[in-house]
């Protein structure tokens, strides 16, 4: 077994057993990344020699026992849309593609204080905008079970680099599933917490009341520890809860019996595909046998939470993105005739078709004479949908639902046709509007060896519940790697001079 | 929403010139066409949410009844003006340059 | 036979709040630092950036509120107000457009006709924007932070006022109050106070309201005054030739005395308010609102009764004293330490006044320290110095906030007390002045005054005026 294979809670206690060293390991990632990325292209920005250094930093902290957390000296990776200060920050978009922030994200922030090594920042759909990854302004990301396919998005680059073992976590953000979808089509778990658990300091905008950062790993216990460490309650984000029951790696239990299992018809039925259907009832099937209680019942509005979404989601995005202007930061157009000239080429020039797209329709939705119509309208339908939540809550303590209608599509289809893509957030999007968490974790492949994911949905506050359900759950599988990361991994090693590895492990030792 | 049905909204002209003044975006003549079109096919879509009755609903922004979130009346000052300057594709030593805004 | 129009006004005035820092974050609103000297991610618009409200903001707000008369909504919101300007970090601007914290009040005003109430239709909160400098030569223009997020009031008023007068008077009263509650100091040369004028005409009788534009850049009473007399004018002047009066933002450009329309084809003047979902509703309870009031200081017409009752001065001292809430302190630190509020008075009403005018200077510019005010009324009272001399240590005071003991020491002004010396000057200048002498015996009492005055003179003002006259007297009857 080597050094990729592990999870990162498991490299961590490797770490602090003194059985391998912080270098070793981010040298492995990074020797990962060089080979995986001219095919995947997971990354917008890799600092090798930043992560090295950071490694040593760990190292001897780790040595003098001031870093003992279970995820001190860990490689990983960072959606570029939160700010690293002194590290390229994008958003994946021509707009940042020079910004270079003077703040860290809260979150990350978090992870730096438990000993991250900070490989690189992951690729994503621009400004969180899309869900395949292919509105990158710097190219799309593949999947890593089938190159010709699309990771998922907006955190594609994330879920990738995670798949294919480039990283052992990393974070992304989901205003309407966003890691949540991605983490299905590659085949690795991710949660998207309680709104107002993570901290949103740092995480440039797309929907903020939508927002919220989550980690992304190979397997439920990894995503506990991760979550455990970058919740905090911060005064800077005025939307973040204070809470006390963050501890979520006391819910790894595999006990769940007398759990109760909702299964909404409505996200079952027309529009689903037959195998992902399949694989998640097979899956529920192991929960039920480890004693859960699983009912079908009629959730209601389903359909009515993507017309919401995107009214709620392009309104916010359409000020939120208004600063990216040319003035302070960011890309400014070459040739303008004054500042209005300035603006408009500046922004037509910096932002991506899908981005421009969501900023006109937020203009329109939020312009004079609509804003009853359409913004009122969509903040009392999520009303309706928190409410029918709340009813289902009182009866279940788990929602059990597929993170997307199919297993990911082909590059380039949803490009063409972008209401088709927003049809594809069907069942994580509510979740966003409700505030809800929600934990995917990998249920097997489809016909063409794609992953299924299964998405396990809380009430507010109950992470546990869903750590505890997917524990139990992962318990009866093993976690699969698409085989390129074996193939890249041996490619890698194989081009290495003879013993090099060994060398490097001796230097900790 | 599927293809041939004629789109109930259409978007003029006007509107998408209206809407780009807002937005500070300039489109060329192709995207100020498939913008028509995709506005008019998302405000399609968007317009199911009239089906629903909502007259006895509130409008909800936060999901959390949160309240009351301040900051103490208190100076900090760990920003150097560098920091924020450092980004600005115009600039002087101590400022943003923009293009002049009076003639 | 000619019309008789009617000018409609209502005012919107900005105040900036007297907080330590910004309303969104903790940058200090000390005016003249050096450009984006106070500056955060936050008051910048960085990515990511955030805003988190500072309490003081709504702690005064709600105490003009209160002060004003006001209902509170004590659930209350921010809002976006979105439009694209340099000055505006984010290219929005944090309000409240759909819950703001007070409304429904109004203020009393003394016109010729008497008492008149002027309604307040809202007062909400927001930041105020950054500062562009225009680069004369260059074709560009710098961008200044330091007051971008500095915490704004703006006190809508509903259209009551109906001349220049009924406006400034308005705005004294606003910035009396508020001065009082210590939440602004309310210059308007500075921009700590600021109006813009929405004024229509009518004719006189009609009951509905004719087409209002907005007047900009107001920053002096006189300034006020004159846009509101210029803009009136070219409102009838329009509607006599039988046109129309658009509904716009105009500037005012005090120099040339006319305004001039702001509006261009890039300001569509449509704001796409939305509640900002970065911030949380603001609730008042009960107790926060009778917290506020309990501690809302003495306003001025308190204190001009007490001035009356308790201090023993008459009204009109009261009410210029009062005039000015820095006055007013500077007048009760230093009544209380000397313990002689008549005194006080004194000085300040007519040494203090005729200083201020004489260097075109307003009482919320005085600075000196009210013990030495007290220390100087105190040498006075023990005859160390004469009431002459007094006047020039004053001067000295106030603007240079002299120390009086030590200056009066330094400058060797005390009173001569030495008899001998004394009278040895007084028979210097009878010797010297035979003629007025001779006067004197002659029955013309005036001839001492002028031998009083001359050795006041020669002793360079520091002697005793009663010891002096007393010698003179005495010497001459010799």
């Amino acid at each position: 077994m080597s050094i990729l294979d592990f999870t990162a809670t498991e490299l961590g206690k490797k770490i602090q057993a003194g059985e391998i060293g912080v270098e070793e390991a981010a040298a492995a990632a990074l020797l990962q990344i060089k080979a995986a990325e001219p095919k995947v292209h997971a990354f917008v920005t890799v600092d090798e020699e930043r992560a090295m250094a950071r490694a040593r930093q760990v190292q001897e902290q780790i040595r003098k026992g001031q870093l003992s957390g279970p995820l001190a000296g860990v490689p990983a990776a960072i959606k570029d849309n939160m700010c690293t200060k002194g590290m390229r920050t994008t958003c994946s978009s021509r707009m940042l593609s020079d910004f270079v922030p003077t703040y860290t994200a809260e979150a990350v922030s978090n992870l730096e204080k438990a000993g991250a090594v900070i490989l690189g920042k992951t690729n994503m759909d621009e400004f969180a905008m899309g869900s395949s990854t292919e509105t990158s302004a710097f190219g799309d990301t593949k999947n890593p079970w089938n190159l010709e396919h699309v990771p998922g998005g907006s955190s594609g680059g994330s879920c990738a680099a995670v798949a294919v073992n480039e990283c052992f976590y990393a974070l992304g953000s989901d205003t309407g599933g966003s890691i949540r979808q991605p983490s299905s089509f590659c085949g690795v778990t991710g949660i998207k917490p309680t709104y107002g658990t993570v901290s949103r300091y740092g995480l440039i905008a797309y929907g903020s009341s939508l927002d919220q950062i989550g980690p992304v790993a190979k397997d439920v216990s990894d995503c506990a520890a991760i979550l455990e460490t970058i919740a905090s309650y911060d005064p800077k984000d005025s939307t973040s809860v204070k809470r006390t029951d963050t501890d979520f790696t006391s819910a790894l239990t595999e006990d769940i019996k007398g759990l109760r299992i909702g299964l909404p018809d409505d996200y079952f039925g027309e529009g689903l595909d037959s195998q992902v259907r399949e694989k998640i009832f097979a899956a529920v099937d192991v929960l039920r046998e480890k004693g859960a209680i699983v009912e079908e019942f009629h959730l209601s509005l389903a359909e009515y939470a993507i017309p919401a979404y995107y009214v709620i989601a392009s309104a916010e995005a359409s000020s939120n993105l208004a600063r990216f202007d040319g003035v302070k930061y960011g890309y400014r157009a070459k040739e303008y005739d004054g500042l209005h000239s300035m603006y408009k080429k500046s922004r037509s020039e910096g932002f991506g078709p899908e981005v421009k797209r969501r900023i006109m329709l937020g203009s329109f939705v939020l312009s004079s004479g609509y804003y009853d119509a359409y913004y009122l309208k969509a903040l009392r339908t999520k009303a309706l949908i928190k409410e029918a939540f709340n009813r289902a809550f009182e009866a279940y303590d788990i929602i059990v639902a597929p993170a997307s209608p199919a297993t990911a599509p082909k590059l380039g289809q949803w490009l063409c046709d972008p209401i088709q893509m927003y049809l594809g957030d069907i069942y994580t999007i509510s979740v966003n509007l409700a505030g809800l968490p929600g934990l995917t974790v990998p249920c097997g492949t489809d016909g063409k060896g794609l992953p299924i994911g299964m998405q396990l949905i809380g009430d507010c506050f109950q992470e546990k519940k869903l750590f505890r359900a997917g524990f139990a759950f992962e318990k009866s599988r093993c976690y699969q790697s698409p085989a390129l990361a074996k193939e890249l991994e041996q490619e890698s090693l194989a081009a290495l001079p003879m013993g090099e590895p060994e060398n490097k492990k001796k230097d900790f030792r | 929403m599927e293809r041939g049905i004629a789109m109930a909204n259409i978007i003029e002209d006007e509107t998408i010139e209206y809407v780009s003044i807002l937005a500070k975006l300039e489109l060329s003549g192709e995207e100020k066409e498939a913008a028509k079109r995709d506005m008019g096919r998302m405000l399609d879509y968007i317009d199911k949410l009239n089906e629903l009755d909502t007259s006895k609903t509130e409008p909800l922004s936060h999901v959390f009844p949160v309240q009351n979130v301040f900051r103490e009346d208190k100076v900090t000052n760990e920003w150097s003006r560098e920091d924020m300057l450092a980004n600005a594709p115009e600039r002087t030593e101590e400022a943003f340059a923009v293009p002049k805004t009076i003639e | 036979m000619k019309k008789q129009y009617e000018t409609v006004i209502g005012l919107e005035v900005h105040v900036e709040l007297a907080t330590k820092t910004k309303i969104f974050c903790s940058c200090s609103t000390q005016f003249g630092g050096s450009p984006n000297t106070h500056v955060c991610p936050v008051c910048t618009g960085m990515p990511g950036s955030l805003p988190v409200l500072n309490k003081q903001v709504v702690e005064y707000a709600l105490a003009v509120g209160l002060a004003t008369n006001c209902k509170i909504n004590q659930y209350c919101k921010f809002d976006r107000k979105n439009y694209f300007y340099p000055d505006n970090p984010q290219n929005y601007q944090i309000s409240q457009l759909y819950l703001p914290i007070c409304h429904d009040g109004f203020v009393e005003i003394e016109t010729e006709a008497g008492k008149k109430k002027i309604g307040i239709h809202e007062i909400h909160m927001e930041e105020d924007a950054g500062k562009l400098v225009h680069d004369e030569w260059g074709d560009c223009s710098l961008v200044d932070y330091n007051r971008s997020g500095v915490p704004l009031i703006e006190i809508v008023s509903e259209p009551d006022m109906r001349s220049a007068q009924e406006v400034i008077a308005y705005l004294d009263k606003l910035r009396m109050t508020i001065q009082y509650l210590g939440a602004s100091d309310c210059k308007l040369q500075e921009g700590s106070m600021r109006a813009d004028v929405n004024l229509s005409v009518r004719e006189a009788g009609t009951k509905q309201l004719g087409t209002r534009t907005e007047m900009k850049n107001l920053n002096s009473f006189k300034a006020i005054a004159r846009a509101i007399e210029g803009e009136q004018q070219r409102q009838i002047d329009l509607l006599e030739a039988g046109r129309q009066v658009v509904q716009e933002t105009r500037r005012w450009d005090d120099g040339k005395g006319m305004s001039r329309t702001m509006r261009s084809k890039e300001d569509a003047q449509d704001y796409r308010y939305f509640p900002d979902p970065d911030l949380v509703p603001v609730w008042i309870d009960d107790d926060w609102i009778l917290r506020i009031r309990k501690a809302q200081p003495e306003m001025r017409e308190e204190k001009i009764a007490r001035y009356q009752t308790k201090l023993g001065l008459p009204l009109y001292d009261a009410q210029i004293l009062t005039e000015s809430k820095h006055l007013a302190d500077i007048f009760e630190e230093t009544a209380s330490i000397s313990q002689k509020p008549k005194e006080v008075s004194n000085w300040l009403m007519v040494e203090g006044m005729r200083i201020l005018k004489e260097f075109e200077m307003d009482a919320d510019q005085l600075s000196f320290s009210p013990s030495h005010l007290a220390a100087l009324i105190k040498l006075v009272d023990e005859n160390v110095i004469n009431r002459t001399v007094a006047k020039m240590v004053f001067e000295e005071i106030v603007r240079r906030d002299v120390d009086p003991k030590q200056y009066v020491e330094e400058k060797g002004l005390k009173v001569v007390k030495d008899t001998d010396a004394l009278e040895k000057t007084v028979k210097e200048v009878i010797a010297a002045n035979p003629q007025s002498v001779l006067d004197y015996k002659n029955g013309k009492e005036k001839a001492a005054g002028f031998l009083v005055g001359q050795t006041m003179k020669a002793m360079k003002g520091k002697a005793d005026p009663g010891m002096v006259n007393q010698l003179v007297s005495r010497l001459l009857r010799e």
